[in-house]
């Protein structure tokens, strides 16, 4: 019976050499992955036994920890309550954590690779370890100006606005309404933090969704920018002067559908220059010109102004879309396309980014938020360098642009916008959803005063406003208007 | 001409060394425990410290006098895990009752269940003096065993905790008879097959190339299988079914030296998993957590708990106290491994792992130099279903394999558990030293004397 024990006996080393190896695989192979996995309370349990770093907008802390006298040892505390929630996110025991909380964790938990030293300095000192900080490029007075403007048009506004610097893509401004206090799932008390969890999550208006970067929405009119950017670029329309046609309505050939302008009206005569097309937003001139570019000229278009793609690094964010992916667009859906309608849709960010990538003489440039990361000895970790994404149209094309954006706001349909003694472009839009919803305002702009430019998109999705008030410029140009000031300190 | 024997060096005095080594990791687990949980070495430490050096030391005599000749190393082996469950155990309670004060503590019960453990230990080696008498008890030992497992079915004795009816309550104390019943089915296994294993090997049919037994001697093997699936039915454990079975087969491939059994065995068991999974819904989801466990995180809390709580240890643990064990849902017993794991780190759980494989190692080398056939069986029973009673706990709570519910032997919390495992090491020992000890003296004869013919001429 000796050969089947000694056989019995490599089966059991088998059984324990899989055990042993399981274990390696676990506890040292997969440990970083499950350690980071949401909902870990050990992880967790050490982090907020830790001295949290901030998170700072212009050397303020918009989230901070500070020492409490619980079990906890420290209680995350957002100073500013619902104002920066949209970038700084929440930290929860219970929920974990999300935006700049959760991209910039190993940081601020002081895990992060870079404070090795200071990790073992802390563990020979047998001190706990602290968190570095995280400056953001937000400027805080632009950030309340957009709050206070959508906050102006009622308690029920919905809406975002975008600000970012054209030169840079430093994010200077990024407001969701309706937004949250994280401070109330930053609780130590758990069923409150529960209880909070469940409002926020089941409201129907999303109060934790970042409009301004997760939702895509139809931009409308202020899509015209982008098809005037390719019918300059591709030689469609070769200056502001040229004659477009205009008229009431746009015909398609074979097709029982006409596509008519925003009033009725006829834009000013079967022919008016491109300039004019673009102050009065002429749906039939900019149908027109996109049927002329064609699908796969002004797919490219914008694509170059980042459509399709993943627009910022570090907080939650949806790529915009010119159309569904593999769809041959008919002559009408065409022409729909042109002025933002049909399948486009677009972030408030995304149409920060147009305007200002035309601000920039063309050049449009990564936007982020992240502009400092410090060690809790305040050594500069890391500083985000500026990077274009892409040159989306020439200088030329850029100059003709803003001098079509300057004339809207002074004689067309953004005057709402005017700031004395500075250049100011913008472009206004109300899209079309479905008739059963109000339709959504935006308003894209851009400003250079000397040193200072700023680009900024606003986003009004519904307001305490009665339907048949909603244009663009009377709504949404105001706030924009209000942020640029900010910027350039007027 | 006199062939030298070999006499095996009875190694007392390395047994002594290695048991104050043992207890030494015990006390030093203790002591390490109310430091990193509480600031300060508790303060019952020298008394408690003493007091197991006292028992160790007792022991220790005890084998030297009934045993001497028995394996030095078990002993220490087992007394170095049995005594960082307990500071395990310990650790859990002070963890445990952070969250909620009204938690039971099991440390003190479970240092009372090693004491009766080793006083059963030392009665099995003082009252059977020779391993061979209870293989005339064959039969009982087969009767005993399934009275054992109906037992938790009795209503108003058998009681349901945690979906498994596998309990006994009597007299207000609760045991898990699954574990006696395991000692008393290899006795049973051992004592059967030991007379039927020619007729099993030779007699029978051949067919389709595989020789099979006849009906009479096949019956108790069919009935085997059936007492394994019908716990599996009834009493809804899974980790005993598999645990019997395993035992059974691994038992029948021995005696009878046929590897077709364990195939036989194999296609059985992967039989019965099936019907278990295609039947039972808490199989499924055993199953389902082991695929994956994140798919559902509300319901395999537990099993994401330990693995959390592994990755937590890293390498080299959180360090006795100092993690957070008590968060994963009986981290005391079912999961004491994920909870050592996660303080002791890898390295720890190695060499816990280590020493539960010397134990299985040592029992096999017994069955190996066993000079009888029912003591190599015993042996080889005994050390098999320690191995894989080990790989079935430790395997599911590291996501080796999927989770059954078995204790994790002289570690986990249970009474049952610690007795029965200890008596195993009791047999064994009991084995060893009937194998090392030194053969009778036979007097011989010279055959080179010469033989005393006489010549007829």
């Amino acid at each position: 019976m000796n050969r089947p024990i000694r056989n019995i006996a490599v089966a059991c080393l088998v059984l324990f050499l899989a055990l042993i190896l399981n274990a390696n695989f676990v506890q040292f192979v997969q440990a970083d992955e499950l350690n980071s996995k949401n909902g870990n309370r050990r992880v967790i349990n050490e982090e907020y036994s830790r001295d949290r770093g901030a998170i700072l907008v212009d050397g303020k802390p918009v989230a901070e920890s500070v020492k409490s006298k619980d079990e906890y040892k420290f209680q995350r505390r957002y100073p500013d309550d619902d104002l920066y929630a949209p970038l700084t996110g929440y930290f929860s025991y219970i929920y974990g954590r999300s935006a700049v909380e959760s991209t910039q964790n190993d940081v601020l938990s002081g895990s992060d690779d870079r404070l090795f030293v200071n990790r073992v300095v802390d563990l020979v000192s047998n001190k706990q370890p602290k968190g570095g900080s995280v400056e953001l490029t937000i400027d805080p007075l632009a950030q309340k100006a957009a709050a206070e403007g959508l906050e102006r048009l009622g308690d029920d506004t919905k809406g975002a606005v975008a600000a970012i610097d054209p030169r840079t893509g430093a994010v200077l401004a990024m407001v969701s309404q309706p937004s949250y206090d994280p401070n109330r799932l930053a609780s130590h008390d758990f069923t409150e933090v529960q209880k909070a969890w469940q409002d926020l999550t089941t409201d129907d208006d999303q109060p934790m969704t970042n409009r301004s970067t997760e939702q895509t929405l139809p931009p409308g009119s202020t899509f015209k920018l982008i098809t005037a950017a390719a019918a300059l670029e591709n030689g469609v329309v070769t200056d502001i002067d040229d004659k477009v046609k205009a008229g009431t309505t746009l015909k398609f050939p074979g097709y029982g559908y006409t596509l008519p302008n925003e009033n009725g009206g006829n834009c000013g005569g079967s022919t008016i220059t491109f300039e004019r097309a673009l102050n009065v937003s002429c749906n039939v001139a900019f149908g027109g010109l996109a049927l002329e570019i064609g699908q796969e000229k002004l797919g490219e278009q914008a694509a170059k102004f980042g459509f399709g793609t993943d627009p910022i690094d570090g907080l939650a964010a949806s790529p915009s879309r010119f159309t569904n992916p593999d769809t041959t667009l008919e002559p009408p859906q065409l022409g729909q396309t042109g002025i933002g309608q049909f399948d486009v849709a677009a972030t408030p960010l995304q149409m920060a980014m147009v305007a200002a990538g035309i601000a920039n003489d063309g050049d449009v440039m990564k936007p982020y938020v992240i502009d400092t990361v410090r060690a809790p000895n305040l050594r500069v970790l890391d500083k985000t360098q500026p990077e274009r994404l892409s040159e989306a149209v020439s200088e030329t094309t850029a100059r003709k642009l803003r001098e079509m954006m300057v004339s809207t706001v002074q004689q067309g349909t953004a005057t709402s916008a005017q700031i004395p003694n500075v250049e100011v472009g913008a472009k206004t839009g109300t899209a079309q959803s479905t008739p059963d919803r109000p339709p959504y305002a935006w308003f894209v702009s851009y400003a250079k005063d000397g040193d200072n430019e700023v680009a900024v998109a606003v986003l009004v999705e519904s307001s305490d406003t009665a339907r048949d008030e909603i244009a663009g410029g009377r709504l949404a140009g105001p706030i924009a208007k209000s942020v640029m000031e900010a910027v350039l300190g007027k | 001409m006199t062939t030298p024997v070999w006499v095996p060096r009875k190694r007392r005095g390395a047994e002594l060394f290695l048991t104050f080594l043992a207890v030494f990791i015990g006390i030093a687990a203790y002591a390490s425990v109310g430091l990193g949980a509480e600031g300060t070495i508790p303060a019952d430490t020298y008394k408690l410290g003493g007091a197991l050096i006292v028992v160790a030391i007792a022991t220790h005599l005890i084998v030297r006098r009934v045993a001497p000749y028995a394996d030095p190393v078990l002993l220490p082996l087992v007394i170095s895990l049995n005594g960082l469950g307990l500071a395990m155990i310990y650790r859990l309670d002070i963890g445990r009752q952070q969250i909620d004060p009204a938690r039971a503590a099991f440390a003190n019960s479970q240092l009372v269940w090693t004491a009766v453990g080793i006083a059963a230990f030392a009665g099995i080696l003082i009252a059977v003096r020779d391993h061979r008498r209870l293989q005339t008890l064959t039969y009982t030992f087969g009767a005993a065993a399934i009275g054992l497992l109906i037992l938790p079915l009795i209503p108003g004795v058998g009681q349901t905790i945690n979906g498994a009816r596998i309990w006994v309550v009597l007299f207000g104390f609760s045991f898990q008879p699954g574990e006696a019943a395991k000692v008393c089915l290899a006795i049973f296994f051992a004592g059967y097959l030991v007379v039927k294993r020619d007729a099993l090997a030779l007699a029978g049919r051949r067919i389709m190339g595989i020789d099979l037994p006849r009906g009479r001697d096949l019956g108790p093997i069919l009935a085997c299988w059936l007492i394994s699936v019908g716990i599996l039915v009834f009493q809804r454990d899974l980790g005993s079914s598999l645990l019997f079975f395993g035992l059974f087969v691994v038992m029948l491939y021995v005696s009878t030296e046929r590897p077709g059994w364990i195939v036989v065995g194999g296609l059985l068991f992967g039989a019965g998993a099936y019907f278990g999974y295609a039947a039972f819904g808490h199989v499924r989801v055993r199953f389902d957590a082991w695929l994956d466990p994140f798919g559902d995180p509300d319901r395999n809390g537990q099993v994401i708990n330990g693995l959390f709580g592994l990755a937590h240890g890293g390498i080299l643990g959180q360090g006795l106290g100092q993690g957070s064990p008590q968060l994963t849902p009986y981290s005391f017993s079912d999961f004491i491994a994920a909870s050592m794991g996660e303080e002791l780190g890898l390295t720890g759980l190695m060499a816990i792992l280590l020493i539960y494989g010397l134990i299985v190692e040592r029992g096999l080398r017994i069955a190996l130099t066993c000079r009888d056939a029912f003591g190599k069986l015993l042996a080889a029973g005994l050390a098999f279903s320690f191995a894989l009673q080990v790989f079935v706990v430790v395997g599911g709570v590291t996501r080796l394999i999927p989770l059954t519910g078995l204790t994790t032997p002289f570690m986990a919390q249970g009474g049952s558990s610690v007795v029965m495992n200890w008596a195993i090491i009791g047999l064994l020992l009991r084995i060893s030293d009937q194998t090392r000890r030194p053969a009778p003296e036979i007097s011989t004869f010279d055959s080179n004397d010469e033989t005393q013919v006489v010549k007829i001429s």
